[in-house]
């Protein structure tokens, strides 16, 4: 049983060193600050339109790196397997992790693998940890942000949770939004170059959406944001999703997306670069960041009116990332 | 798409907007309370306070079936819910509803209760058909619009002959509360123009019911669709009804709303259900024949005749003004536990907790409102 496991995770992600078979990888120490970030993927439903829990696992876990300006090197990952999930279907998210592995270029080099008994994890829940470099004198953080700050966003927002909600028991109906699963690392690389230096903080918003994140950034920095919801990029088809369930498309997850907040002279540029990279076509300027004691995320609604931009209280629905 | 753009375009609002901000008489505060949680929410979403001008008030109303709901029903629920044979089903905005005692529906799901959040009475149905051996109790809410889809899951079930479905009922009726608002002699009320009339609600008993209103009470009534551009065309033709001194019905949502409603609706609530006596509704006290039960030709599909639990009778917190903010005496902003130790994380009364609660929805979108008041205070 172990080796059936050992064998699909080794046939997927085949490498030197996996192949050696040791418990543990070794490489050389890159020049620059190493990253590190670590992840955890519960995901359900574990496959949904544009990509599955494997996909997610290792974009997701690249894209934790690449939001410090940092370049995805190595990747780890591990597999709680709950006793009696499908081999055909690890199969295929494992394949699916390879692809991804592969696309981004960056190996997973070393893992490990469980099996619970029936009951002790819902199917499959993978944990994975990726290192990274960033260039000396690089430190983008979320307590970087200043009044006068534009507000980048990367591109289209809802995508994801939609794509996943469309699969989910109780919620389904027919509608082609794909997840936009996707490893940020090169979009990112493009942006450095345009104006690395200008560049404070970027994040990908994730569970809890756009709105989250905006609101972490606002309230490490201890400043506020002001933002356009005219500018903020909504595919019609998830406009209407979130319409028919009641949600709100800032509120929902994203996986292929990242908020960049940036000095206020580079902004034109570093936005032409994402907008020259496929996975940032649609980028837009969505708005500024202001001084506010109270922390606030302000939008100008398409009506002309304003509105907060909160944190959502509780979980929308358990489990979309 | 086009349906969601146009009824949201920045350009017709400014022009709608434009046109009340020159027909609203400078001298007049016009008043107008909207009925239907839905339009507190729109108006909060879309900002639509800072297109009208200073002397156009809109006053949020009791039109939020989980801010009504007393909190002995809720008691209630929960003892039905911690019946070893039943599984509760609820619509999401009730489990985090406060009880007494700091006790909720999640409470008592977290301590083994056996409680389903479902988005539909159906799936309340094929829970019952799919688990005959559980009893499936629907807790059902609403005012009319919600009425119609439990009558739906009672047929269904009587189609089925399903043994083990049953509803605990407190639907509830928009006129009896219109009726109570318009008659109350608070001291501290604002004098109301007008009301914006729910949208959902009307396009299933029609547009007839509220003439007695316009007529009786001399208050011009506006039925509004959701939208925030409804909302807006709405208030326009109010405050034309205020300045030519006429008080009737109007209907601004013709695309949904008729004059006599849905009959086919209105028939099955007439045959299901039957109006009780009086039911207690929070923040408004007892109001005779404001709600419904099921007749007794239906016992069979009645929680409260299947299950009888100990009729609760529970006190709010008393710093908590959901009471006075439900008629529309208060604003939320008025209210010590504002913000303090009422949020959505820990909300203290109803009006917080439900997405359509006025408390929520300033929460959720104006509080720099509030804030920006109180420092200037």
């Amino acid at each position: 049983m172990a080796r059936l496991i050992a064998d699909i995770f080794h046939a997927a992600f085949d490498n030197d060193w996996l192949r050696a078979g040791n418990d543990q990888s070794a490489f050389d120490v890159a020049q620059g600050r190493m990253v590190m970030t670590t992840d955890g993927y519960v995901v359900s439903p574990l496959s949904f339109p544009g990509g599955d829990i494997g996909l997610l696992a290792v974009n997701g876990t690249i894209n934790d790196i690449a939001m410090a300006g940092a370049r995805p090197l190595y990747m780890s990952t591990s597999f709680i397997i709950e006793e009696g999930f499908s081999l055909a279907e690890l199969q295929r998210i494992a394949q699916s992790m390879g692809f991804a592995s592969r696309a981004a270029g960056v190996p997973i080099i070393t893992g490990d693998t469980k099996v619970v008994e029936r009951g002790k994890a819902d199917g499959l829940f993978i944990s994975t940890a990726c290192v990274g470099v960033a260039p000396e004198g690089v430190e983008l953080s979320g307590d970087k942000a200043r009044p006068g700050d534009v507000v980048l966003l990367s591109g289209s927002i809802g995508d994801h949770g939609v794509a996943v909600m469309s699969r989910r028991q109780n919620l389904s109906f027919d509608s082609d939004v794909l997840s936009d699963t996707a490893a940020l690392h090169e979009l990112v690389a493009a942006m450095m170059a345009a104006g690395g230096a200008s560049i404070k903080a970027m994040r990908d918003p994730t569970r809890g959406g756009l709105a989250a994140t905006l609101n972490e950034i606002a309230h490490q920095s201890r400043v506020g944001a002001s933002i356009d919801e005219a500018a903020i990029p909504v595919k019609p088809q998830v406009a209407a999703a979130c319409e028919l369930l009641g949600l709100d498309p800032l509120n929902v997850a994203n996986e292929g997306k990242l908020v960049a907040i940036v000095a206020p002279e580079a902004a034109e540029s570093i936005l032409g670069a994402m907008r020259a990279h496929p996975l940032g076509a649609d980028a837009a300027r969505i708005g500024e960041i202001v001084a506010d004691d109270r922390c606030f995320v302000q939008m100008k609604t398409v009506f002309g009116g304003a509105r907060i931009v909160d944190w959502l209280s509780g979980e929308q629905l358990p489990r979309i990332c | 798409m086009k349906h969601l753009d146009e009824y949201r375009d920045g350009e017709v609002a400014r022009g709608v907007a434009a046109h009340i901000a020159k027909e609203a008489q400078p001298d007049r505060v016009y008043s107008f309370m909207e009925f239907c949680g839905g339009h507190t929410h729109a108006i909060s979403r879309y900002g639509i306070e800072d297109l009208l001008p200073e002397n156009i008030r809109l006053i949020h109303g009791p039109g939020c079936p989980v801010c009504v709901l007393p909190i002995g029903r809720i008691d209630e629920a929960i003892e039905l819910a911690k019946r070893a044979d039943v599984a509760l089903c609820v619509y999401g905005d009730l489990m985090r509803v406060p009880g007494s005692n700091g006790a909720s529906l999640t409470k008592a799901k977290a301590q083994g209760a056996d409680i389903r959040m479902v988005y539909s009475t159906l799936e309340a149905i094929n829970i019952a058909e799919s688990e005959p051996e559980r009893e499936i109790v629907f807790f059902a809410i609403g005012f009319e619009t919600t009425t119609p889809p439990t009558a739906m899951a009672i047929r269904l079930a009587q189609k089925k002959r399903l043994e083990n479905f049953s509803v605990f009922c407190n639907h509830v009726l928009t006129p009896a509360a219109m009726r109570k608002i318009l008659e109350a002699s608070d001291p501290q009320a604002v004098p109301l123009e007008g009301f914006i009339g729910p949208a959902h609600v009307s396009t299933v008993i029609g547009t007839a019911p509220y003439g007695v209103f316009a007529r009786e009470f001399h208050k011009p009534i506006v039925i509004a669709g959701f939208e925030p551009l409804d909302v807006l065309q709405a208030i326009l033709m109010l405050v034309r009804q205020v300045n030519e001194g006429r008080a009737e019905v109007e209907n601004e949502y013709i695309r949904a709303v008729t004059e006599d409603g849905n009959r086919i609706a209105q028939g099955e609530i007439i045959d299901i259900f039957e109006l009780r006596e009086s039911f207690e509704w929070r923040g408004l006290g007892e109001i005779p024949r404001s709600a419904l039960r099921l007749r007794e030709a239906y016992r069979d599909y009645d929680a409260e005749k299947r299950f009888p639990v100990e009729k609760r009778f529970a006190r709010d917190n008393p710093a908590c003004e959901c009471g006075a903010i439900l008629r529309g005496v208060k604003h939320p902003r008025d209210c010590k536990l504002f913000g303090a130790a009422c949020t959505p994380e820990t909300p203290m009364g109803a009006c917080m907790v439900s997405s359509e609660g006025s408390c929520a929805a300033y929460w959720a979108y104006g509080r720099f409102r509030a804030l920006r008041q109180r420092a200037a205070e």
